[in-house]
């Protein structure tokens, strides 16, 4: 079902950029760890930059320019107390640097481990809808900005807010009065900061779209590498990707802009503050308020202020990326998953075969069509049922719901008479296992791939259930056996090999109710028979719901549900149905037209 | 070629990434030129300003007070000095800073496009011996990590004329001096030399580990289903928690080589200063020097800390440029092209398919195909059967020359396909792959791909591939927007739109490649009775590599491969009769209906 290309996944926007950095700062406790004794040691290195000019004028003036003249002890006492002072604020900012990449790295480690297990509690639809490539940029890219914001340009936010106050204290010290001036003077800044900060933050909104959209153009030449080639479509295939290019780069020149305006500003904002200081400073003092030494030292001290003011808009403006990219971290976060775990709360079954019933489910994708209606039927238990019906029937979404990979919109779907919803998932996953119809394999050896169904097997264990399932011989082709390697997807096996390596896996996880999505994947006669034997093996002693494609599993099934737009039509073994003459009579006529198609040839 | 690099230390990063960094600025000279320019009007004015608070101290606060009163001239000339300077330094930041970031994504943008057109010209083959998370890696976060250092860099250069200027009038000062001082900038160049050294090869192994996090979060999420449906989601929680916290380690390895870097690069002008003062004094002392000038040289030091950690932020950022641009060039260095003739396919209809002395292997095995010899007449279908490995999808790939053969060709209306221009071939004939990949785009470009037809044109196609219904029953028809490799259809509707895709283009050679695998057996019966209607009107010839006996028994005849070579051909009845090896082959499906149906006597 297509969904015109909106994503279900959280963004985050309704959230300020205040909520973002709390939410972020509670999301990753490690970074609050300890941050006190960072924040003072970047007092301490905050302090001791502003000390050290201070010291160094000081050596100057009294040692150098002294009216006592050159006093060698006193230069020589100043200059190693300066040099101390350089050291210790060296020492100091090192130490302060190492313990925010420990904790910024740590925090944003757990973020994205947080987020990675929230996308596989995402719903089905979500999974399935969302870009494949978006999901990830949350645990990886969009992670890797917060990370380096915080490295960088937070650190020097928290030194340049040090200054500031430092600045300001001193400036106080010598005159309040001329403080206040100048602290009129960056009124304005401030208050077209904010005016910026809404414009910026729609400009790297619209700069993560362009991302987005640039990533997926550009995989086109890569992964549809022989599409574009088998169709001539090289030079449109350049076009999309130049235009999304030049998108983005739009969009970060835009970005751009109002980052430049906002940091000359404060510029501007500092000279207007330094005339001030002089005009004012030499009005109060002819009013008798100051003196001309304290007028003239305050000048200079402005500049103490302005430097980490500039600063301080800088990092303002390269917050806002950061911001956006936390703020899509927290809205995976925040998408809620459909299909909750009661937990402690959820009840367990105890082992032993199931039985399975629908009571009057509806199921309708959000916002969307219905897909199933009114769906009621009862599945007893070591039951082999078979699910048939046309593309669309839905079969596939009436396999999810029990399986609890969905939850009805209406009706209550249950297991020996227990509501899954109530089921604890420690034993709902025990108990039922699904195997979907493109047997999914890791990039890892055939042993880890079958310990996916069994975690503690032994090797001993898994060739058991080779065995058992009759694919001994199959076994023996490997010349790798267990260690084999199954590359991406398991594309170093044949369609046909990894589906037999999807039932070995189910049957390792001992399921009481399986629930197989037969794979349509024509695959050779050889690897046919094995499947089919396979099923046979695995599905012994087990309540089994199975979408056929078979022929067989149709006829061998004790029950047949056949599904047409969304209801259940009809019911009954496999000789009943055909006798009756409806829905399954036809698709099975059509079945058998195909596979005999040979026959009458002959 | 390999695109591997490995992660050892690396020499020379400093001087290779200023180069890389220099091939930059060339290539956006006129940019860069403005943001230097911009950068050395902000350096010009930050002087400007002290000079400015100098000459207000002496010429407008000192005296004002002596005379008691504040004359409005000078006040509006202090105003207008100030704001003049401000303002004037705020459009050189702005050159500076819009300019520069302006020069750092055009940058990107163009090696972004460079590396996509390779992709874009490279052949199959090259494709094929690089995994497609490394290519697009190499488009992506290789190209930013060149780049990177671009930003600091017109603040670095500018500055470098404050530098200049303050290091001349230091001179004038105190030779002696300043040589003092300057001291300090060979102990920058060595410190940064084992600075970059120990920096690279942490780095390059953060960025390894980077796109090792991002492997398993994709692999992770592909399988999602999978990982629901066994609830193994602790466990690949798990696995992603290790990569994570490795690459947490890596960076904070990398992180503690940079906290010390700047903070030393901070610490030096200081010690300089102090330095000049200390010796200063003691030339003072003996008469050498004036007091004035060595506060004169002393305040000039404090003026060069500033360019000094431009200069930081630049060294700092070499190791990744290097090493993104050796990923990066890896791609655009590669040779290899594919090449196309001269020569269009003249005439219309089913085209004559001849393939003599077919060979292809890949270097170090064996043959996959060898020596294959067949003809198929315009308007046939021809079913290629065969065990897996027997060479059934090389054969198909060679056909539209996605490789081309070590020997042997393919002619087309006896013309050889190598002799034919692009479009041509493209025109003429269409594959089907069995892994179908859509485009994030609607149903409608993803049919068309911008071939100019109506849209009648793509329904008649989306029919014959049985498309039709579902297409017309989703609520933007054409115009529904597809995902990511258009997941959000299922397998079958995706293979039956690559199938209308090819259709559309009404081939005149169709390829199918297990092309209907995904589809349900009744669904694919209509399709192949929708082709005939095209092969029978003599508008198509159809090659369709078989699995299923319904596919087999819709052709004219049979191809048996096997081992890659022709062990039999003719219609699919003669060679039940003539060839066990083919019975044997087809017979397996009756073996399968022939067991369940045994099992099913059994049931009572």
């Amino acid at each position: 079902m297509s969904d015109g290309g909106r994503s279900r996944v959280g963004s985050g926007e309704e959230v300020t950029g205040w909520q973002i950095l709390r939410r972020g700062f509670a999301l990753s406790p490690a970074l609050r760890e300890g941050l006190g004794v960072t924040l003072l040691l970047g007092a301490l290195s905050t302090i001791g930059s502003a000390i050290v000019p201070v010291v160094i004028q000081k050596t100057i003036d009294d040692g150098l320019l002294g009216t006592g003249g050159i006093d060698r002890s006193q230069i020589w006492t100043y200059a190693w107390l300066a040099a101390g002072v350089v050291l210790v604020t060296a020492f100091a900012a090192y130490w302060m640097k190492v313990r925010l990449y420990k904790a910024s790295e740590a925090g944003l480690a757990e973020l994205r481990i947080k987020a990675f297990r929230h996308v596989h509690d995402l719903p089905v639809l979500t999974q399935d809808t969302e870009r494949r490539g978006g999901l990830v940029s949350r645990v990886t890219s969009d992670v890797d900005q917060v990370s380096l914001f915080l490295q960088f340009s937070g650190l020097l936010m928290v030194i340049s807010v040090g200054q500031i106050i430092v600045a300001t204290v001193v400036m106080a010290v010598y005159s309040w009065e001329l403080t206040l001036i100048v602290w009129a003077c960056f009124v304005p800044l401030i208050a077209s900061l904010r005016y910026f900060q809404k414009r910026m933050t729609a400009a790297y909104a619209k700069v993560r779209q362009t991302v987005g959209e640039m990533l997926s153009t550009i995989s086109e030449p890569v992964v549809g590498a022989s599409v574009v080639r088998a169709h001539n479509i090289a030079t449109r295939t350049q076009e999309r990707v130049d235009a999304s290019i030049n998108a983005n780069l739009a969009a970060n020149t835009a970005a751009q802009k109002l980052v430049a305006v906002t940091f000359a500003s404060a510029g501007v904002a500092g000279g207007l503050a330094n005339a001030s200081v002089v005009v004012f400073g030499v009005l109060l003092g002819l009013a008798g308020h100051l003196s001309v030494g304290t007028v003239i030292a305050f000048a200079f001290l402005v500049s103490l202020l302005v430097g980490p003011v500039q600063m301080a808009t800088q990092v303002l403006t390269e917050a806002q990326n950061a911001i956006a990219s936390w703020r899509r971290v927290i809205g995976v976060l925040d998408t809620p998953a459909d299909v909750v775990d009661p937990g402690e709360s959820g009840v367990s079954l105890p082992r032993g075969s199931l039985t399975a019933s629908f009571h009057d489910v509806d199921y309708a994708y959000p916002d969307g069509p219905p897909v199933l209606r009114e769906v009621s039927v009862d599945i007893e238990s070591q039951a082999r049922v078979a699910v048939v019906g046309e593309t669309g029937s839905g079969k596939t979404t009436f396999a999810k719901l029990l399986c609890r990979l969905m939850d009805p919109t209406e009706g209550m779907v249950c297991l020996d008479g227990v509501d899954l919803r109530t089921l604890r998932f420690s034993s709902l996953r025990d108990r039922v296992v699904m195997v979907p119809q493109e047997g999914f394999l890791f990039d890892a050896s055939l042993r880890d791939n079958l310990r996916y169904g069994r975690p503690e097997a032994s090797d001993a264990e898994l060739v058991e259930a080779i065995v058992s399932l009759g694919l001994a011989d199959w076994f023996e082709t490997l010349r790798d056996g267990l260690e084999t390697q199954v590359g991406q997807r398991g594309e170093s096996l044949s369609a046909g090999e990894r589906q037999l390596v999807a039932l070995v896996r189910a049957y390792l996880a001992d399921p009481d109710l399986l629930v197989l999505d037969e794979a349509t994947s024509a695959v050779d006669p050889q690897t046919e028979l094995r499947i089919s034997a396979a099923l046979d093996h695995l599905l012994s002693g087990r309540t089994s719901v199975i979408i056929a494609h078979r022929l067989s599993t149709a006829e061998q099934a004790d029950q047949i549900l056949v599904f047409d737009a969304g209801r259940l039509v009809e019911r009954g073994p496999h000789a009943e149905l055909v006798a009756a003459g409806g829905v399954y009579a036809r698709l099975h006529a059509s079945w058998v037209a195909q596979s005999h198609l040979h026959a009458a040839t002959d | 070629m390999s695109l591997a690099t490995g992660h050892g230390k690396r020499h020379g990063t400093t001087w290779r990434g200023l180069r890389i960094l220099f091939v930059g600025m060339r290539e956006e000279r006129r940019l860069f030129s403005l943001a230097l320019v911009g950068s050395m009007v902000f350096g010009a004015l930050t002087v400007a300003d002290a000079w400015v608070l100098g000459w207000a101290t002496d010429h407008v606060i000192a005296p004002s007070f002596e005379s008691g009163e504040l004359e409005k001239g000078l006040a509006a000339a202090v105003v207008a000095l100030f704001m003049g300077v401000a303002i004037l330094r705020a459009l050189g930041i702005i050159a500076r800073r819009l300019i520069g970031g302006i020069v750092y994504f055009r940058l990107m943008a163009t090696y972004r496009r460079r590396v996509t057109r390779r992709y874009l010209e490279l052949p199959m083959s090259w494709h094929n011996r690089h995994p497609t998370g490394q290519l697009l890696s190499n488009a992506n976060a290789d190209v930013e990590a060149v780049w990177e250092s671009m930003m600091p860099m017109p603040m670095a250069l500018g500055v470098v004329v404050m530098l200049i200027v303050a290091v001349i009038a230091m001179l004038t000062a105190d030779v002696v001096l300043t040589l003092v001082g300057l001291v300090i900038f060979p102990l920058l160049f060595a410190i940064n030399i084992g600075y970059q050294r120990f920096l690279s090869e942490r780095v390059s192994l953060a960025q390894e580990l980077r796109a090792d996090v991002s492997a398993v979060a994709h692999e992770s999420f592909d399988g999602a289903l999978v990982v629901k449906a066994l609830g193994r989601e602790a466990a690949e929680t798990e696995r992603f928690a290790r990569v994570s916290h490795q690459l947490r380690d890596a960076n904070i390895a990398a992180g503690k080589i940079r906290s010390i870097f700047d903070p030393v690069v901070e610490a030096l002008p200081n010690f300089g200063v102090l330095l000049v003062v200390v010796i200063g004094v003691e030339r003072v002392l003996s008469g050498a020097a004036q007091a004035g000038d060595v506060v004169q040289v002393a305040y000039l030091f404090t003026i060069i800390a500033f360019p000094l950690r431009a200069f930081g932020w630049v060294l700092g950022g070499l190791p990744r440029t290097v090493i993104g641009w050796e990923r990066v060039q890896a791609v655009l260095t590669a040779r290899g092209r594919a090449r196309y003739g001269d020569d269009a396919l003249p005439g219309s209809g089913a085209l004559r398919l001849e393939v003599s002395d077919l060979t292809f292997g890949y270097d170090g095995a064996g043959p996959v195909l060898d020596d294959l010899e067949f003809d198929v007449e315009p308007g046939r279908t021809v079913a290629v059967v065969g065990l897996t490995g027997s060479g059934k999808s090389t054969l198909a790939s060679l056909l539209i020359r996605l490789v081309d053969p070590v020997k042997g060709s393919v002619e087309l209306d006896e013309r050889n396909a190598r002799d034919l221009t692009h479009p041509a071939l493209a025109d003429a004939v269409s594959l089907v792959p069995q892994q179908a990949f859509l485009f994030d785009d609607s149903i409608r470009e993803n049919v068309t791909l911008g071939l100019p037809v109506d849209d009648d044109a793509v329904w008649e196609a989306l029919r014959v591939a049985q498309a039709d219904r579902f297409v017309g029953e989703l609520p933007q028809g054409l115009d529904s927007q597809l995902g990511e490799r258009g997941t959000t259809l299922s397998g079958g509707q995706r293979q039956r739109v690559a199938l209308a895709r090819a259709l559309v283009r009404r081939p005149r050679l169709l390829i199918l490649d297990d092309a209907t695998s995904a589809v349900d057996p009744d669904v694919e019966a209509r399709i192949l009775h929708g082709l005939r209607s095209r092969t029978e009107g003599g508008e198509t010839t159809v090659v369709v590599v078989a699995y299923r006996k319904a596919t087999i028994a819709l052709a004219d005849e049979v191809l048996f491969l096997a081992s890659g070579q022709i062990l039999d051909r003719g219609p699919h009845a003669e060679l039940v009769a003539r060839s066990p090896a083919y019975r044997d082959l087809v017979d397996a499906y009756d073996m399968a209906r022939a067991a369940a149906d045994r099992e099913a006597a059994e049931i009572p």
